[in-house]
């Protein structure tokens, strides 16, 4: 689940990366959008389409990706993502950016050229457009000579211009005319006035076309050299000329080709009119002549063409010399560099003429702006190109690119991701299918274990009985060593069974907790009593002290406790050659006040050997760091149990696995001290399931303590249902005859003498306690009320015999009744004991105290009787023979033989028995009014199983009761009984908790198991008849 | 056979009996719900066992030959057969009936038929060894002894 948030993870920050991106692809897109708008209203169709069509892409990109988005939570919800479609994902993805990446290139690049497009226009337009102008300028004053020459040539006579006034003032008034080289004028002659006119001006009209078939160089230029004109019907010959072109003077401009259908236009249109560009003489530069027609008088601007004939008196002419004009003109311009400018003159459409300009080839891009100098007839373009090529885009280029990088990296990253993620998932399903064989595997392992140990069991129990068998037959010694030998080996073997059974149990979580009323301190009587012997054989002191705080009664599983209990001490006795084994019991409440005890005095412990500090070995524990959490108005009882032991201790390397199963400190562990190591695994299993910890603290050399918690259940706030089972435990002899006795303890040693006092009060005898001979006496000769038994620590008895001797002595001389003297043995057969023979009412007790022996010595010694006090094995049997005589009782079994059985061990306790083989008989026999006291009902039967047939039963009887309730029946009818009830209890084979709740639920009063026990039998019969 | 040692027989031959599994400590309790006032329950109890039985051992052959078996029928007699044998305390018949439920609940019929055939197996060997009891019983009783109690302290 952790993988598929990751996974989610990485989603939404792909879809956000995305976002990015698609948001900056936009933001340039709308720059180019609305700077297109602004720029040209004639936005090109590419660029148009181009936005349009990043609309739509981009429209596409962001419902796809809500797409995914949308998808990736289904896909989620259904864990099982396709890897495959990844895989498509990530081609397409790339190819969509690379076709993104090359849409936006094209879109750039497209940009790039209009905007150089643009450029070029205005700047051809710019150009064109001052080219007219300066024209036009130099056109209009052309115009305004030919008016000067009309008024002062033509109006006066005689003409108040010749030649040198003419070309001075053209000369002078030359600025005006930025594009003409020169101007000069020429007088219509008719054929019939060219002698007078050659008379009066003194030369022949010359002709033209000769000089144009040869041009000539300027220098070479010499006018006297072309021939005179040939007789025409009339003659233009030039009479004014400004200087730079005074060389035309005398040609008659009729006679050149180009010139002559110019003037003729001219005068016809009365406007300016242009040659098309040609060579001019002497110069031989391209240029084009302007000529204007000088009429008469002032015509209406509607004459004819043959008026306007008539009344030309000459013709003026200017020459442009485009060529040189339009350079200059450039060359005012800034950017002059960049473009190349040809200006044509395109009259006749197919022959355009070059008027300016170097015919470079003509690819790329080029701009075409129309001139107009006036002349309607003659067109004339200007066409502008880019000197140099158009440069890379290299805007749309890194653009393009970069965006292709990071969609890539973007998908490598999705795709590393990806991978990654099914890499993790597949590792982890590998993972979990070895998890799950390993736990199969363990399963298998537990459940063989269990099978095996439980088959090995059954044999085992027939080798035993036989050794048992054996060992009553006549043997020799030997031979019954033998015997005993393979016995002890046997039940060695069972005990090593029963360990590797619990493990297993534990392992498969079969194992369950009784929850039955037991007494703590009769079961650590009775793990005393285990280790007593034990413990005297090594001269090792055995002690327990269960604080008083502790309640008489818990409610737990006394058997598991007490495993934990033998296996620590089991452990503890193993492993200490001197010195003590201390269990103590708490609750966890209280051990706040223990840590003062034990603060006051490292040396101050059982047997005075030094001791590991136990406060260590909870330090780790749960119900400590979280005090607060226990729940003071719960019936729980949190227990501290500490196992103290004076042993050679844990080494420091092996205390990390001391819990952990097989495990032993070394191999030689093993041989020398048996066992298999798995005790405090189990241990630790059953303090978990008892809800506590375990922990411990050992030092080498010094010793171990182990402590652990466990929970238990107060029996006072509980309800009857766990009515004692052990009815027949130790505990209830204890006994009320030494109630109110007083007895004094001598002892030095405090932590000791706790624990007698302990064992002493347990059976209501009031303690003190005293260290010294001298302090006893005084107690006994001083103290308000006298002392039935003084109880001496054998040590302080062998240490200081003199002092024992004056203590025997003054003894007797108190008069107020002698108290029993009593000697606390470590070890009967110490020597000590030997000393004490001679002394008078002396008694030893031997060590381990506990309550059952102590009494016992006490007993013997105080002479006080032990009346009814005997444990009465047959109570169950008795009891029930008492609960059960005389009742009538109906048993329900399919089953003949289980029917005889169990109505056989219920007329054994004298009732009287109806037996009934289904379900519907046992309906008939139990409708009310009742006649049974009981019914025991088997639960599964064919037909009518014993949940329906109780479930019936109960209908019928609440129905009956609540007729009766209402008083449609008569309560007589009913045995006076105006609620029956009959008790019926469930018979059954298998004692799982759920067929005990189905028994409940389904109206039973309880259930017994099948066959009967004794004590189950009466423990259930006894709640319904008292 | 002298009186007292066909009670000491009867002793081991009760003990062999319990060691080797075939009775548990359910049979002992039968013993002691026989008295004065009951003086053959523990004959009644076992004559019902053995009629019992052997017609579910039938039942069950027959519900086990039928082409399609009946797992739940076979089961209720398996059931049955539990029950009754666990009342008296037959331990080893008990146990095979155990696993033969096991297997039917697994509806395994190869494994069933084996089960049944353990189960008779079992079934008649504790048959012949209560046989061979109740007749020594019977001759005690017959030579005017009385039948020791057995006290399984082990």
């Amino acid at each position: 689940m952790r993988l598929l948030h990751v996974f989610g993870f990485g989603l939404k920050v792909g879809h956000l990366l995305w976002m990015l991106c698609c948001w900056v692809a936009s933001m340039v897109s709308m720059n180019w959008f609305i700077n297109g708008e602004f720029k040209a209203a004639k936005a090109s169709l590419l660029g148009a389409s181009g936005n349009k069509m990043w609309f739509k892409f981009w429209d596409k990109i962001s419902s796809h990706s809500f797409k995914i988005h949308h998808e990736y939570y289904q896909y989620v919800g259904s864990k099982r993502f396709s890897k495959a479609w990844w895989r498509k994902l990530l081609p397409s993805w790339l190819i969509g950016w690379v076709l993104a990446s090359v849409v936006i290139f094209c879109c750039m690049s497209s940009q790039a050229a209009e905007k150089r497009k643009e450029t070029l226009a205005s700047m051809c337009d710019e150009r064109a457009r001052m080219l007219q102008d300066q024209f036009n300028v130099s056109m209009n004053h052309i115009q305004a000579i030919s008016i000067l020459i009309s008024t002062f040539h033509h109006g006066k006579n005689p003409s108040a211009i010749d030649q040198s006034t003419f070309a001075r003032y053209a000369e002078r008034t030359a600025f005006e005319r930025p594009l003409t080289s020169g101007v000069a004028y020429a007088v219509r002659v008719l054929h019939s006035e060219r002698e007078q006119f050659e008379k009066q001006r003194g030369w022949s009209i010359k002709r033209m076309d000769t000089l144009e078939q040869n041009p000539v160089h300027k220098d070479d230029y010499n006018p006297d050299l072309l021939e005179s004109s040939p007789v025409q019907e009339e003659y233009a010959p030039v009479i004014f000329a400004q200087d730079i072109v005074s060389h035309v003077v005398s040609i008659d401009m009729l006679s050149g080709k180009e010139d002559s259908k110019n003037v003729l236009r001219a005068r016809k249109s009365g406007k300016g009119v242009l040659t098309s560009p040609f060579r001019l003489l002497k110069t031989n530069r391209l240029g084009v002549i302007l000529t204007f027609a000088v009429y008469k008088r002032d015509l209406p601007s509607n004459a004819t063409p043959n008026e306007r004939i008539k009344a030309t008196n000459g013709y003026l002419g200017g020459v442009f010399d485009i060529e040189s004009l339009v350079e200059k003109l450039l060359q005012q311009l800034a950017s002059k560099q960049t473009i190349l400018v040809n200006v044509l003159d395109t009259t006749n459409r197919s022959y355009p003429i070059s008027m300016y300009g170097s015919n470079a080839s003509d690819d790329g891009l080029e701009h075409v702006s129309h001139l107009n100098f006036g002349d309607p007839f003659r067109k004339h373009e200007m066409r502008c190109r880019f000197k140099q090529k158009p440069p890379w885009p290299w805007l749309a280029i890194t653009t393009s690119i970069g965006i292709l990088v990071i969609a890539s990296l973007v998908g490598h990253i999705f795709h590393a991701t990806v991978n990654r993620i099914a890499k993790v998932e597949d590792d982890c399903n590998k993972m979990m299918e070895l998890k799950r064989q390993a736990e199969a595997a363990d399963v298998a392992k537990s459940q063989f274990l269990a099978t095996v140990s439980h088959e090995i069991r059954t044999p085992m129990n027939g080798v035993l009985g036989m050794l048992h068998m054996l060992m009553d037959t006549d043997l020799d010694v030997t031979q019954l060593d033998y015997v005993r030998t393979a016995q002890a080996s046997g039940k060695a073997l069972v005990a090593l069974i029963n360990e590797v059974l619990d493990q297993a149990k534990i392992e498969s979580g079969k194992l369950e907790l009784e929850e039955v009323q037991f007494d703590l301190r009769a079961v650590l009587d009775d793990v005393l009593s285990l280790f007593s012997g034990k413990s005297q054989d090594k001269g090792v002191e055995l002690a327990v002290y269960i604080s008083d705080q502790v309640p008489e009664m818990l409610i737990g599983d006394p058997g598991r406790f007490r495993q934990i209990i033998i296996n620590l001490m089991g452990n503890s006795i193993k492993f200490t050659q001197k010195g003590h084994i201390l269990v103590t019991v708490h609750l966890v409440e209280e051990v706040d006040s223990i840590e003062v005890e034990t603060e006051s005095s490292s040396k101050n412990t059982l047997s005075g050997f030094p001791v590991a500090d136990r406060r260590q070995s909870w330090k780790g524990f749960r119900t400590f760091s979280q005090e607060g959490s226990m729940h003071p108005f719960s019936d729980s009882i949190n227990l501290i149990v500490s196992v103290e032991d004076t042993g050679e201790g844990i080494p420091l390397e092996a205390q990390s696995r001391v819990f952990t199963p097989f495990m032993q400190v070394g191999p030689s562990i093993s041989r020398t001290h048996g066992g298999t190591g798995i005790g405090l695994s189990i241990s630790k299993c059953l303090v978990n399931l008892m809800k506590g910890e375990i922990g411990f603290v050992s030092i080498p050399k010094i010793g171990s303590t182990f402590t652990f918690t466990a929970v238990f259940t107060s029996s006072f706030s509980s309800s009857k249902k766990y009515k004692s089972q052990k009815i027949n435990n130790q505990s209830n002899f204890v006994s009320t005859e030494f109630h109110g006795m007083r007895a004094l303890v001598m002892d030095p040693r405090p932590v000791r003498a706790k624990v007698a006092k302990y064992h002493i009060q347990r059976l209501g005898i009031h303690v003190e306690i005293v260290s010294k001979w001298k302090q006893g006496l005084s107690i006994i000769s001083k103290g308000g009320s006298a002392k039935n038994m003084v109880l001496i620590e054998q040590e302080v008895w062998d240490k200081d015999l003199r002092g024992s001797a004056h203590f025997l002595d003054n003894l007797d001389k108190i008069n107020r009744g002698t108290p029993k003297l009593f000697l606390l043995s470590n070890s009967i057969r110490s020597s000590g004991a030997n000393n004490t023979s001679g002394v008078r009412n002396l008694t030893i007790i031997p060590k381990p105290l506990r309550a059952s022996m102590l009494a016992a010595s006490l007993q013997r010694a105080m002479g006080v009787e032990n009346k009814g006090n005997a444990y009465n094995g047959e109570l169950p049997r008795a009891s029930l023979q008492n609960l059960l005589i005389g009742r009538k009782i109906l048993i329900v079994d399919d089953n003949n033989v289980n029917l005889k059985v169990a109505a056989g061990a219920l007329k054994k306790y004298g009732a009287d028995v109806v037996t009934a083989a289904r379900g519907i008989e046992a309906i008939e026999l139990l409708t009310p009014p009742h006649q049974f006291d009981a019914c025991f009902m088997d639960i599964q039967m064919p037909e009518m199983d014993g949940f329906e047939a109780t479930r019936r039963i109960r209908e019928i009887e609440q129905d009956i009761n609540n007729r009766i309730h209402f008083g449609e029946l008569s309560v007589e009818a009913y045995n006076n009984v105006s609620n029956c009830h009959v008790a019926i209890l469930a018979m059954t084979a298998d004692v799982i908790q759920a067929t005990q709740e189905e028994c409940i639920r389904c109206g039973m009063d309880g259930y017994v198991s099948k066959p009967f026990e004794a004590e189950q039998l009466y423990r259930e019969v006894s709640r319904f008849f008292q | 056979m002298e009186v007292g040692q066909m009670q000491r027989r009867l002793v081991d031959y009760t003990k062999t009996l319990f060691m080797e599994g075939f009775l548990d400590a359910q049979f002992l309790q039968l013993q002691q719900l026989q008295d004065e006032n009951n003086p053959d329950f523990v004959v009644e109890v076992v004559s019902l066992f053995f009629d019992d039985s052997e017609k579910l051992l039938n039942n069950l052959s027959m519900a086990l030959d039928q082409p399609n078996v009946d797992f739940k029928k076979v089961d209720a007699h398996v059931h049955q057969l539990k029950g009754s044998s666990s009342s008296i305390g037959a331990q080893r018949v008990k146990n095979a009936c155990i696993a033969f439920r096991n297997f039917c609940e697994e509806q395994n019929i190869d494994a069933t038929l084996r089960c049944l055939q353990q189960v008779k197996h079992e079934y008649y060997l504790v048959k012949n060894k209560l046989e061979t009891l109740l007749r020594l019983e019977q001759q005690i009783v017959a030579a005017g002894g009385s039948i020791p109690m057995i006290d399984m302290g082990f």
